[in-house]
């Protein structure tokens, strides 16, 4: 069985780099790390599946075999369908974290049980209201 | 009867989609949620008695001729471990019910998504244990796992994100092994049908079959909890919500577990990795128990003789012989009931007394004689004493490791008895810390807790919540389930012996499926 070195070597680079970015602290990296290993997967499965050829059904000649390319889009469509989740569960994380510095922002707390009624633009613009005269703590 | 085989995967999908377009309405959805799964108890039970006399049914998918399409395949293994999860499953969806009644948060985004996830992940449970196709066992994984990830993150609270990230991350990569071990097998077989796998691993080179093998062994390995592969396992588990903790415990484990055990009798008979699985049930037994003595919280503590009682399953897998097999499987059975009802369990005394930390628990033997019954029960079941099925199993597990007649069998069931003795200790520490101590005493502390620790990550009360009959009275009936398992044990360990046999003897499936 004869393989693509080309293909090959792409798988390999893309698997070196996904394990690295797989090892970061950043979720972020973590994602794209697993989209890559995801993706060297899929060359590897192409890899696998024999030489190329024709078409299977409308070609002449020796055709290529056509279940590792279903394999690989069954692969792409679940990759896709998990990806798509964890980038909504990082935007949830991101959101949490920012949520729980305006939770501990002890002055923004006490401006808001000031004088002032709390609106959304006196919690949002902390700066501007720390800093004026009279605000009581 | 062998039409009726993909009903087992297509009911709960379907059941799922209907759930979906009732997300407005929650007793529709509860209702759909409980037909489907009903059903597929009653296929289950249907398809255990017409496999029961040793017969398989073989489903092309499509029509397809059977080495070309997909293969739906019941034996008895799959017969009876599908009736079970399916039982199993119906009683944590009564108990999920249950809870959100008493929260009210009937029309809270989460929840309406919650009964068509459950749905989509028992129709993953199911496909797995009756795929035919090593690639549908691969797509069975991945619907389990994507449903078990919005699962276990459901609700969005940063300890859940928190524990939910690393679950997803190390489930990935496995998945990704697991790929890449089919893509291999298929380059080196030209075929993912196990049957026709087990036919021609036998004349591959013997390092290539050690390599394809040990592929997939990582892979399973990583999903079944087994110990250099474990430690996701209880850092993940606990932080769910009480429901999906039991049902991630009792069964996706095991989905694993079932992946090993026909990976080892099918598609790589040879018993060539036999001692590495044994040293692995081995390691896995004994350093999940010293963890769950170390643990202060009783679902942390769960969790980690969830891990140690893996090594049990995976033990009777490596002793590769008739007895062993059987043994595996009826321990199997018994696992997953009795550790559903654990979890179950500790979701009662999570709402009843605020916490699980048993350093700040005390009195609820005399709070509530009927949780205690809930949870002594299946504690002894699972710490394996006489007469319980637990003890059944073990005995057979340890007949099996002695008839095999080698040192290291004999060290394993060294390991095994003394982690059993181990097993008893933290859940009996429970009992007297938490059941037995007078509430008054908390205060003052117990030399059976002054060396654990709280986990300083996770809020350690929750305040009470009331206790709801369809809570109690589903995990009163996974206690009974359990005692019924003790009951029916003669017939259930018969069963489980024909199965173990006729895996041991690889060419009756490949006759089965391939009818030649």
């Amino acid at each position: 069985m004869s393989v693509s070195v080309a293909l090959l070597g792409a798988m390999a680079v893309l698997y070196a780099c996904g394990v690295y970015l797989l090892l970061e602290k950043s979720v972020t990296r973590i994602i794209l790390g697993i989209l890559l290993i995801g993706n060297a997967t899929n060359l590897l499965l192409l890899a696998l599946a024999g030489p190329p050829g024709a078409p299977p059904i409308a070609g002449s000649g020796p055709s290529s075999d056509p279940l590792p390319q279903a394999l690989i889009l069954t692969a792409i469509v679940i990759t896709f369908a998990v990806s798509a989740f964890l980038m909504a569960l990082v935007y949830r994380s991101w959101r949490i974290a920012q949520e729980d510095r305006l939770e501990r922002d002890e002055a923004d707390v006490a401006v808001g049980q000031g004088d002032q009624p709390e609106t959304e633009a006196a919690a949002a613009d902390e700066e501007s209201e720390f800093d004026r005269p009279g605000g009581t703590g | 009867m062998t039409a009726l085989v993909p009903l087992v995967v297509i009911l709960p999908i379907l059941g799922a989609a209907l759930a979906l377009l009732a997300s407005a309405r929650p007793r529709l959805q509860r209702t759909i949620a409980a037909v489907a799964l009903t059903a597929v108890l009653g296929l289950g039970i249907a398809l255990t008695a017409a496999v029961a006399d040793g017969s398989m049914l073989v489903m092309p998918v499509g029509g397809w001729p059977v080495p070309f399409g997909i293969v739906l395949v019941v034996d008895r293994l799959s017969a009876l471990l599908l009736t079970v999860s399916a039982a199993v499953l119906l009683a944590v969806l009564v108990f999920s019910i249950g809870q959100g009644i008493a929260d009210g948060d009937d029309r809270e985004a989460p929840v309406s998504i919650f009964y068509p996830t459950y749905l989509v992940l028992a129709a993953g449970v199911f496909d797995a244990f009756i795929a035919g196709d090593l690639f549908n066992l691969y797509v069975g994984f991945e619907i389990l796992l994507v449903s078990s990830y919005v699962l276990i993150t459901v609700g969005g609270t940063e300890p859940r994100i928190r524990a939910g990230t690393t679950y997803i991350v190390v489930s990935l990569v496995s998945s990704t092994l697991f790929l890449a071990a089919v893509g291999a097998i298929y380059a080196a077989t030209g075929t993912v049908n196990m049957a026709q796998i087990a036919q021609r691993v036998a004349v591959l080179p013997e390092g290539v079959q050690v390599l394809l093998h040990v592929m997939l062994l990582t892979a399973f390995g990583i999903k079944a909890a087994v110990f250099p592969l474990s430690f996701w396992l209880p850092d993940s588990y606990p932080t769910a919500i009480a429901p999906v903790t039991a049902v991630f415990a009792g069964l996706l484990t095991k989905v694993g577990v079932y992946a090993i055990l026909r990976t080892e009798t099918t598609l790589f008979p040879g018993p060539e990795l036999n001692p590495l699985l044994l040293v692995v049930a081995m390691l896995t037994m004994l350093v999940g128990v010293l963890g769950a003595i170390a643990q202060a919280d009783i679902k942390r503590m769960l969790s980690f003789t969830l891990v140690s009682h893996i090594g049990y399953l995976i033990m009777g897998v490596g002793l590769g012989t008739a007895a062993g097999t059987a043994a595996a499987i009826f321990y199997t059975v018994h696992h997953i009931v009795v550790q559903t009802t654990l979890f179950l369990t500790a979701g009662l005394i999570e709402r009843r007394a605020g916490t699980t930390t048993i350093t700040r628990l005390g009195g609820l033997l005399a709070a509530s004689p009927a949780l205690g019954a809930l949870y002594l029960l299946p504690a002894l079941n699972l710490g394996g004493i006489p007469p319980f099925s637990g003890f059944l199993g073990k005995l057979g597990l340890l007949e099996a490791g002695a008839a095999a007649r080698d040192p290291l069998t004999y060290v394993v069931v060294g390991v095994a008895t003394l982690t059993s003795l181990l097993t008893l200790y933290p859940l009996v520490r429970v009992w007297n810390v938490s059941f037995w101590r007078p509430a008054k005493q908390v205060a003052e502390g117990s030399r059976l807790t002054d060396e654990l620790h709280e986990d300083p990550f996770r809020p350690q009360t929750t305040g009470t919540r009331a206790l709801t009959r369809p809570m109690v009275a589903s995990t009163a009936g996974m206690v009974a389930l359990g005692l019924a398992i003790t009951v029916f044990a003669g017939p259930l360990y018969g069963y489980a012996e024909q199965a173990g046999t006729t895996l041991q003897d690889w060419p009756v499936y490949v006759q089965g499926v391939l009818g030649r």
